[in-house]
């Protein structure tokens, strides 16, 4: 029997359908059978195997940073590196701590970088820049106690504890 | 009820074909991915943390609709499976979503232009779709909504890496924007692989009509940027947009030299699309979108009788399986779908032309 669709190849897929007790028969050969299940939607192939794929290559490369056994497993989901590899899906926000140095020089390649600089979400944006303030005053308590200069210290000192409470609070 | 209307609607905004370089250009569509702070991503959650996170998207509505205006959540195992398809077919929400949809839900604006996957890949997938080239008002309307839900959500951010996703792709900005373009003489031309390969070098994705493994049917194709790390969500858009304003000048071109050298084919090309598609009493999805391909083009360039550009994006969504079968109010076998698909393009182009 010939492909019902294109009328060239043998129809080796044959689908029996049967919307409202109404029965249908379609013999398509198996790349029509692939077009047709495209059409209503269904992706051949999700982009995660080939990912899976990546990462086992990567592995022939794994000589950067520090080694994460394909064992290894996220203390925040229990997702294991292994099962990563194979999903191309991490299991939560920590995975990205956890896995950092398998996964920097995945982003590394497929980025062309491995981090930010786009959009900060607003609400962390503000607990953002405190941090950064924080750090700054930080620094200038440093250089004044270097250079001796106690009330300017005292001063910066206040400030930072100021900014720790307001961070403590965001929390 | 919104969901109805939008399903019985043909008319989508992002269909309108009024948009910039309509004459290319379909729709311009920006997606934005975000996960919840403190839960896990949906491949690891379990039903608990799921309708926790319905829970908590549910609560923030009240901040989308001060910001966008009236939008309804609606969780996909309510819907009938004809139903979900239909939102596929729209491009509303992914097949990915529909395969989740015990745990899946989705909040739509009327018009189309907004619309929320939550628990798909990720938690949240913030979709804006519009018609024509338009990435920066896309991305405006998107980081809109996107700080009306922040107002309500907490999400998964780090300082290093950015907005977490559960894919390491969409890392950084979570940010894909895609511009849907109607290729015909590229492909006609024999340039469009070797265009596609290009930009593949420029971190630029091409795609087909549905996304992510699809075929290009009907020469639409979907451009979109690969990248979503280290470059701001501007640097992305400015590039995409660079490479899309070349794309349409490229297409251009191609159908003028068409014009000057293949006159004659093009001519009987277009006028055979307007028979079949005028006549035909029965007719599938795929020679339906490879027609009315070639029926544009007459139109465009002038050979085939004045058509409205809407009627054709409007057909190209409307004659999926899917919405056909909604629109009739009932599930129809493949025969009387081909039916039904030949009597709505007759229906169509009676009413959007003049006949010649």
């Amino acid at each position: 029997m010939l492909c019902e669709r294109c009328g060239k190849r043998p129809a080796t897929v044959h689908v029996t359908r049967i919307v409202n007790e109404e029965k249908s028969e379609l013999h398509v050969c198996a790349e029509c059978a692939a077009q047709e299940q495209q059409e209503l939607g269904f992706p051949a192939e999700p982009i995660h195997h080939l990912l899976g794929e990546l990462l086992n290559y990567e592995d022939w490369f794994a000589g950067r940073g520090r080694p994460v056994e394909a064992g290894a497993r996220c203390r925040g989901c229990g997702l294991t590196f292994k099962q990563f590899t194979r999903s191309g899906l991490l299991g939560c926000a920590r995975c990205y701590e956890e896995f950092a140095s398998r996964l920097d020089p995945l982003l590394q390649r497929m980025h062309g970088a491995t981090s930010h600089r786009g959009k900060v979400p607003r609400r962390q944006g503000g607990a953002l820049s405190l941090r950064r303030q924080a750090e700054s005053l930080r620094q200038q308590l440093e250089e004044a106690v270097a250079a001796e200069e106690y009330e300017r210290a005292a001063r910066l000192r206040d400030q930072i504890r100021e900014l720790e409470r307001q961070l403590g609070r965001r929390r | 009820m919104l969901l109805a209307e939008i399903l019985r609607n043909g008319r989508s905004a992002w269909l309108a074909a009024d948009g910039p370089a309509a004459d290319v250009v379909l729709s311009t569509r920006v997606r934005l991915a975000r996960n919840l702070a403190d839960v896990p991503f949906p491949s690891r959650m379990d039903e608990q943390a799921a309708e926790r996170v319905l829970g908590e998207v549910a609560k923030a509505l009240e901040e989308l609709r001060a910001e966008a205006g009236a939008v309804e959540m609606y969780r996909l195992r309510d819907l009938a499976p004809l139903e979900r398809q239909a939102l596929v077919e729209k491009h509303l929400v992914s097949p990915e979503l529909v395969r989740a949809a015990e745990r899946a839900a989705v909040v739509l604006r009327g018009d189309e232009a907004i619309s929320v996957m939550v628990n798909e890949e990720d938690h949240l997938r913030i979709q804006v779709l519009l018609p024509g080239l338009q990435l920066e008002k896309a991305w405006e309307l998107a980081t809109q909504v996107d700080d009306a839900l922040e107002r309500r959500l907490e999400y998964a951010f780090s300082q290093h890496y950015g907005y977490l996703t559960a894919c390491p792709t969409n890392t950084g900005t979570g940010m894909r924007a895609s511009v849907m373009m109607h290729l015909p003489a590229l492909v006609m031309a024999n340039q469009a692989g070797q265009l596609f390969n290009a930009l593949s070098k420029v971190g630029v994705a091409v795609r087909g009509l549905y996304g992510e493994g699809t075929e290009a049917s009907g020469n639409i194709f979907q451009i979109s940027n690969q990248v979503t790390l280290g470059q701001s969500e501007r640097e992305i858009l400015v590039n995409l947009q660079g490479v899309c304003r070349q794309v349409i000048d490229r297409e251009r071109a191609a159908r003028q030299r068409l014009q000057q050298s293949r006159r004659h084919q093009l001519e009987d090309r277009a006028w055979r699309a307007w028979g079949v598609l005028s006549n035909a009493r029965m007719i599938s999805t795929r020679e339906a979108m490879s027609l009315l391909s070639d029926l544009r083009l007459g139109v465009d360039l002038g050979i085939l009788p004045h058509v409205e550009p809407r009627v054709f994006n409007e057909l190209v969504v409307r004659i999926s399986p899917a919405l056909l079968q909604v629109a009739e109010g009932r599930g129809l076998p493949p025969h009387l779908r081909d039916v039904r698909r030949a009597a709505l393009i007759r229906e169509h182009l009676r009413a959007g032309g003049r006949q010649g």
